[in-house]
Formats: C-alpha cells, structure tokens, sequence
C-alpha cells in the first residue's frame, strides 16, 4: 500500500494536487460536512471551560520547556522505563526505527502484528518495511482499516477516511474484508452502526489471537516513565493489553516532563481534536506490570528530522504539536482541498509546517504556501502554535534557498518602485493610462498570466485617474 | 475642536493610506479624510509613505520587505497617532515590522519600531478606543452585509467595533453574514499561487453574500474587498463593495 | 557512535540558542488554570456526566448494592458475568475469579468491577488494577461492563484524579462505551471495546441524597 511515509513520491506540488481535489464534488460534500460537524463540537466543549485560555498557555510553556531541555527529559524517560521493565531503543531515521521493530517482531517468530493508529509508524513507512520482511500489520482504528482495506492514504490526522462517506466505506468493506480474515456480513448496510459493527466482528479474532501489538504514544512522562495512548473505539486498549510483547514508537518530541502535566494534556487533547470531554479510552502503563498485560514492552524514541527541526529557533514550536488536528478541521483550505494534496501524512496546517521541515523544506517547498494566513489555525491550536508565523519563517526560508526567477524581479522591481514616492506616483499614472486601455466600463476583464488565475474568476477595478497622493497634493497642499 | 488631545497639545494624527488604497481605492482615503476632519481633528498625510510590505513578507521576500519598515518607521516616527484603513496592513505592522526589525536592523530600528507600534492603529480601533466614539454620524439608507476579514479578527482582534459603528449609522439595515469568520480565500498572492483553491474559498463567500440579499458588501480592508467584490462583479452580481470608511464618511448633506 | 549518543548530540547541537546555565524549571510554566470545573453536587454530576455518554447510571444506598448489581444483570439478561479478586463480598456473591485466557474471557457476557477514582465533570472511572479492578483485560474483552463507583470516590475534576493515582499502576481511564467518529464524523457508540457501560453510584456520603 501506498498510504505511508512523510512525504509521498509522485503527488504533485499543492496547487495542482488542489485542483484535482477540488472538482471532486465527492470529496467536497464529505469533506464539508466533516469538518462542519467537528467544528461545532469542538466549540462547544472549548467553551464549557472559562479557564481555556489558561490551560492553553499552560499546555504551550510545557511544551517549550521540554523543548529546550529535550535531552535531560529524554535520559530520563529512557531511565525509567528501564528501571520499570521496558526496553528503550534509539532510531535515527525511519530506516533504523523500521529495522528495530522488524526485528523485534522476528525475535518473537510471529509474523503478524496488530496496530493501534499511530502517526509515528505511518511516517516511517512501517507497513511497508514490515511487509517486505513478511511480517503483516493490521490496522485497527476504524478509520486506518478503511484506509487500508481500501489500498488508499490517510488525509486526515485524526480521521483518516474523512474523505470517504459512508457508502464508499460499505464498498470497500464488502470486497475487501474477506481477503483479510473475516468478511463482511452479506446484508451490510451503510448505516455507521452497522459499519462500526462489522468492523468489530472482522477484528475481533485478530485481537484475540494477536501475540505482538506496535502503537504509537501520545504522551511519555519523563519523571515516571509512563506511556500515554488516548482513543476512543478501544482497539487501543485491546492492543496494548492482550498481546505478550508491546513495541511502542515515539517521537522523541512526545516525552513531556511530568505526570502532573497530563491534567493539562488531557483536557486539552480530547475537547481539541473530537469535541468531547473526554476520550473513551486513555491508557497509561508504565513498563512492565506483571500478570498484567504484555510482559515484553519495547519504546522506540525515533529522530527522523526532528532534531533538525528542533535547530530551527522559530520552527520547532511545531514539535509542540499534540496531534489534535484542531487546525485541520478550521483550516479553510482543507475543508476544500482535503488532505491528500499536501502529499505527506501530516495534511493541513500543521502538515505545512511540520512536513517541510521534517523532510526538508526542499521537498516539500509548495506545503507553507498552502495558506491564506487566515490565522484560524492558530486560534485554534491547544498549544499555541503560531502556524502563521511558522509558514511565513519558511516561506522566507524557502525562497532564499531557490534560485531567483521571475517573481524575485517582481518583488525587488516593486521594493524599487516603493522605496521612492516619486516612482510610486508615475507607476499609479501609467497604471490609470493602461488601465484605460484595457478596462471596459471601470472593469477589468480576464488578464494574461501570471494574473490569468486571478482574473478567472474576477474582475479588477480599473486604476482611478487620480491617485490618493495626487489627490491630496491638489486638494490639500496647492493652497 | 478636538476632544483627542495629550496634555494641552493636540495629537498630531497621521494617514497611512497603504499602497493599494493610494493606487486603486482613493475614495478610502478621502473617506476617512472627510470623516475624522468632521469629528473635529487635522489629518496629516506624510508624503513619504508608500507600502507596509506586507506582500513581500507573506511571500517570503524579507530583505526587500526590510527598507518599506525602514521607509515607515522613518516617516511617521513625529506623530502621535497612525491611522489605517486597512486591517492587514495594521497587522503587518504590528506583527511583521518587529520580526523584519530584528532580523535585518540595528538596535536603533528595534527600538524605534517598538515605539511606533503601539500608536499605530487600524481606523476602527481607533474611533472606538482612541476617540472613544462609535455614532460618527452617518446616514447611510442601504442593505448591508459585513464581512470580518481574517486580519479583523484574529491579527487585530476588532471584536465587535465595526458593528458597533455600523450598528449607529443611521438608515442603514445591517444583515449577518453566514459563515461570516471563515476566510474569503485572498490571502494576497496566495491568490495567484493558489488560484484554484482561491476561487472555491471566494465562490463560498459570495454564495454567503449573495443569500443575505445585501445590496452593499463592507469590511475594513480594501484587498480582500477587490477579491470578493472582484467576484461579484464578474458575476453581474448586482452587490457592491464599500470599504467601512466609505460608509461612515457617507451623510444625508452628501450621501455615497 | 550508537543511536542514543546520535541523537542526544544533535539535540545537544540544536539547542545551541539555550543558555548552559538555563535549568528545565527556569522556563516557566503557569499553573493558574482551575483546579476544577466544578465545586458542589459532583454526584449528580458525574451522573449526568456519563449520561451524556449514553451510559446508563443507577443510584442505590450502601444497603442496596447488592440488589441493585443483581437486577441490573438481570435486566439486560447476563448470566455469565466475571468478577475479579477483592470485589466486596457485601456487594456480590458471584464466583471471583483468577487468571482467565484471552479465550475463557470471551466467552463472559459481562464484568463487574470497581473503580480506583471517578471524575465528575468529565464522566469518567478510572481502573487502576487494584483489588475489585481486575486486570486490564478483564474489563476489556466482556461485552458489557457494570463498573461500582462509591459517591466519596468521586473527584470533582482530572487534576485532582491524577493526584490520586499511582502511576507506576496500569491505568485505563474509561468516559463512557467505546465509541468511533470514524464515519463522516458521526458518533457511534460500541466499537471493539465493551458496548455497554453501566455505573452503580453508592451514596456513601451521608449529606448526598441518592
């Protein structure tokens, strides 16, 4: 399948993977009514608490201060989930954290896995790797098991098959499932009950008989060596619970200070990213419990860019990210463009910022211009990530690092033509003489490019005769 | 008379029109000439002023962004108070000159930036906060519709304060916009790099307008107001676009 | 160069903008949000609370437990329920029961526990593997979960939970059935966790009235 990796070869740069997505009346429908439910829930559940506010600042000063002392927190996480019967392993890029697993899973001669959703595992490409090492992984987040049945990519951080209603999913369900383990029930509906139901059924013995689980973390407290994983359907629960060995992938940005700090995570985590109080389902271990759970734990603390990110003084608050996708869900591009255009499996805003910098701005270089800058992001953002100040860093970033072309010569011909009032009045004059020509009854019609895209789809007021300089100097200085 | 006043000296207030209400929309600026001049206050125009650069930050053109701050700290660092009819550039302003500031000036710069920020306020900031006034009136007998531009509401935080002007004027028939926060979809050139997903944005928008039955569209910035009325006009819509200024300024003795 | 020593040394190396005197508690870190997001009337609360989660809530006096446990069973028709080690003998007189296979679990219906901590504002128990809790897949694979939380178990917000755990504990915090937003949106409760969750609130505290 193809759905995995940071950044995915072939998708084309945003502007044109955007223009594919958007004649999908499809895609549009499910997206909007999505992303319009979401919305709302998560303004209800933010605005039950007066103190929001307060706990995002707090969320934020957390996060900055694992920042700056990542490694102080991360010899410690690594100290006490040893001390606690764990095994902590280091992986420099998605290669050796796939490697590290691959062989972990050998080392129990299984060669199937089941998985809780993990944005960490769909970054590195592990299905893939585990795959060409014959080893299976099976997806058990709904929505991953929709995605992957489907052979198709994730587009959302939270729902993956946001983009899928509820008749395609029936679809895939019914000619896929059977070729996976247990088939769908022959009178499927596409009721989500009845979805949500056959899902469980064709999980169920996957779950049962399942002897080695891989998740993903979103939390890992340095002071106690506790592992966090907060879900909702309780396949989570089911795999990291019932099988005897448990390898856990972390980003190494993932590690917060203390278990106190969790009060505020977890208020923030759940009302952020589905608009609820409080998840289903939050589990916390913290090595090894014996007669409890997976007696063989293993926590993999991967780098694969963020290092390099973290060396950015104004990027690395992207590291602060929970992965809540709250900035997903209000981001006016994404609502229209779906995640699949930003190539890589971290979408929306917080994907134009984080993906750049993880892989490189330079494969990645159209991703921080996907934005209006509209700012909704940000606010909605638990820990206060400032994605508009991250986007235009990188922008900035991005056209220093390219060769100039002929957009250079426009802004450097527009900060010459700026820099003297003189030259800005001729410019304002010359601009009402051209204008006149071209302009039909104070309109101007379609323009070639690079103004064609603009003029598409409207009209540009014709350059008025007089400027406002000009009309100052007459009205207001000629006495 | 001038109720704007420090100590027994009066406030010297300054326009900055921005480049492309000087350019393309005057009328802005004389509006808001017309309309501080009838609340009782001198309106200077510094003739240095050009442009914010706002266009060259956002696209990620920071060392031909850097003389505009330069230009602009330079020429109005003498007033009291900087007036703009133009959210996304008050939001520069505040926002992108201290980042520009320190990335490329001297300690001299920093400072002179940090100094004239705080005086720099977008128009209805500063009828509201500064003059303390919100019925400026005006007379405007129409059906209007107000658009909260991105930089209205998440750079500046305008709140409430163009609806309470609006709100006072008199004749005039405000109705809400649907989806009135979400993004008209101009982010400047992201409306040429991102022509496709630009217009999906402004077809939402106007399909918002349109449903309101408004005869006049308003918001306080004038390059998203070219965006959505731009729209509008190819469509021989029938909905004209005003900047807030442009209303306010509007009287029964000489009505726009 | 191991991994581990790679990875520290750039971290090390990014950091260069960091103070070397600068300690983690030198950045500061506000802690003025509220402590809760309720006061008084966290019974009810909490009742209705879970409720939201479409869990079904029964209140009963200390005297009535164990009347209240066997009806609620026999309501929904469950006659193979498990219930770990250390549940009050007062409340049931169902066999306790031991290790059990992943297997043998699947064949029960339905659980009973306890819980270490409830929260009031968020609906939510939580298990912390203690006596009357089981372990964790205990309350995992059975169908339908009848969980007995006393009324001064009770905490009025998640701040004040976590100070009651220990987190050297398997903890499984538990806000309603499982539950999936992973069709358009749309909440459906009863995935692969148990579908159904019900909670028996004992008026334990004398002022509250059940």
């Amino acid at each position: 399948m193809s759905g995995d990796g940071l950044v995915w070869l072939g998708t084309p740069a945003f502007p044109e993977a955007a223009r594919e997505a958007l004649a999908d009346t499809r895609l549009r429908r499910n997206l909007r009514r999505a992303t319009t439910t979401i919305r709302d829930k998560r303004l209800a559940a933010v605005g039950e608490l007066d103190d929001w506010e307060r706990l995002r600042e707090s969320g934020a000063a957390i996060k900055r201060r694992t920042l700056r002392h990542l490694g102080h927190y991360l010899e410690r996480l690594e100290e006490k989930v040893t001390a606690a019967g764990g095994v902590v392993h280091w992986a420099a890029d998605a290669a050796e954290a796939n490697r590290i697993v691959a062989d972990l899973v050998k080392a129990t001669g299984r060669t199937e896995v089941v998985k809780v959703k993990s944005m960490a595992t769909q970054e590195i490409g592990l299905n893939e790797a585990l795959a060409a090492e014959g080893i299976t992984a099976y997806e058990t987040d709904l929505a991953e098991l929709i995605v992957q049945l489907g052979d198709d990519r994730p587009s959302h951080i939270l729902v993956p098959a946001i983009h899928r209603s509820r008749a395609e999913i029936r679809e895939i369900f019914t000619r896929e499932m059977g070729r996976r383990g247990k088939d769908a029930p022959a009178d499927l509906s596409d009721d989500p009950r009845a979805l949500a139901e056959a899902a469980r059924l064709h999980l169920r013995e996957k779950f049962l008989s399942a002897k080695v689980a891989v998740s993903g973390a979103n939390f890992g407290v340095a002071e106690t060596g506790t592992v966090c994983v907060v879900e909702s359907e309780g396949n989570g629960r089911m795999c990291l619970t019932l099988p005897e060995t448990l390898i856990t992938v972390m980003g190494i940005e993932k590690v917060v200070p203390d278990f106190v700090d969790l009060e505020v995570f977890l208020q923030l985590l759940p009302r952020s990213s589905t608009g609820e109080r409080m998840n289903p389902y939050t589990s916390l271990w913290t090595g090894v419990t014996p007669g409890d759970g997976p007696q063989e734990f293993h926590l993999v603390l991967l780098d694969n860019g963020r290092t390099q990110t973290l060396r950015d003084t104004v990027g690395r608050q992207a590291l602060s990210c929970i992965r809540c996708s709250a900035c997903l869900n209000v981001c006016p591009v994404y609502e229209r463009t779906g995640g699949h255009a930003y190539g890589s499996v971290y979408p929306g805003p917080i994907g134009a910022v984080l993906t750049p910098q993880l892989a490189g701005v330079e494969h990645a270089a159209s991703l921080p211009f996907a934005s209006t800058l509209c700012g909704a992001c940000y606010d909605a953002c638990p820990v206060k990530i400032n994605i508009p100040e991250v986007l235009t860093h990188l922008r900035a970033k991005i056209v220093q690092g390219r060769r100039p072309g002929a957009e250079a010569l426009v802004m450097k011909a527009a900060t010459a033509v700026l820099s003297a009032p003189g030259r800005l009045s001729a410019v304002q004059r010359a601009s009402f003489l051209g204008g006149r020509v071209i302009a039909r009854k104070g309109r101007i019609g379609r323009l070639p490019p690079p103004l064609a895209g603009w003029s598409a789809a409207r009209d540009t007021p014709a350059p008025p005769s007089e400027s406002f300089r000009a009309w100052w100097s007459r009205t207001k200085e000629s006495s | 008379m001038c109720p704007f006043r420090k100590g027994r000296e009066t406030v010297r207030i300054a326009l900055f029109i921005t480049c492309v209400n000087d350019t393309l929309f005057p009328g802005t600026g004389q509006a808001v000439v017309t309309l501080l001049e009838r609340l009782g206050h001198t309106v200077h125009f510094p003739r240095e002023q050009t442009c914010c650069g706002q266009m060259h930050f956002n696209t990620g053109y920071r060392p031909e962004a850097f003389p505009l701050v330069e230009r602009f700290a330079r020429t109005f660092d003498g007033y009291d108070a900087v007036v703009t009819p133009s959210a996304s550039c008050a939001g520069m302003i505040k926002e992108g000159h201290p980042v520009l500031a320190a990335e490329h000036g001297g300690a001299g710069l920093q400072n002179a930036v940090a100094a004239l920020v705080p005086r720099v306020h977008e128009l209805t900031e500063f009828l509201v906060d500064v003059l303390g006034v919100t019925d400026v009136g005006a007379y405007f007998p129409h059906k209007v519709t107000y658009h909260p531009t991105c930089h209205s509401l998440r750079a500046l935080r305008l709140g409430d304060r163009p609806a309470r002007l609006l709100g006072a004027v008199k004749g005039i028939e405000l109705v809400d916009l649907p989806q009135a926060d979400s993004c008209c979809g101009f982010g400047g050139t992201f409306a040429l790099k991102n022509a496709d997903t630009s217009i999906a944005m402004l077809a939402d928008k106007m399909s918002g307008v349109r449903s309101t039955g408004a005869e006049v569209l308003c918001a306080a910035d004038n390059s998203c107001l070219m965006h959505i009325g731009g729209g509008l006009s190819r469509l021989r819509s029938g909905i004209r676009t005003m900047h807030l200024a442009e209303i306010l300024a509007s009287t029964e003795g000489s009505p726009r | 160069m191991s991994s581990r020593l790679r990875i520290l040394d750039r971290v090390r190396a990014a950091l260069a903008d960091v103070p070397p005197a600068e300690r983690p508690e030198d950045v500061p870190v506000p802690r003025d949000y509220l402590r809760a997001h309720a006061e008084d009337g966290l019974v009810v609360l909490f009742a209705e609370r879970v409720a939201d989660y479409r869990a079904s809530v029964l209140r009963t006096a200390p005297s009535g437990v164990a009347r209240t446990i066997r009806s609620a069973l026999a309501a929904r028709g469950l006659s193979r329920v498990v219930v770990p080690p250390g549940f009050p003998a007062a409340w049931t007189d169902l066999p306790r029961t031991e290790d059990l296979g992943t297997a043998e679990l699947d064949a029960f219906q339905g659980v009973v526990t306890g819980a270490a901590v409830a929260i009031a504002v968020t609906g939510t128990i939580v298990l912390a593997g203690g006596p009357g809790q089981g372990r964790r897949a205990l309350s995992l694979i059975p169908d339908h979960h009848l969980c007995v939380v006393r009324a001064s178990q009770i905490v009025a917000d998640l701040p004040d939970a976590l100070a009651r755990l220990d987190p050297a504990r398997p903890l499984t915090f538990i806000s309603g059935p499982s539950a999936t937003s992973d069709i358009e949106l749309d909440r459906v409760e009863g995935v692969h966790g148990p579908r159904t969750l019900e909670i028996i609130i004992v008026d334990d505290l004398s002022e509250e009235e059940p």
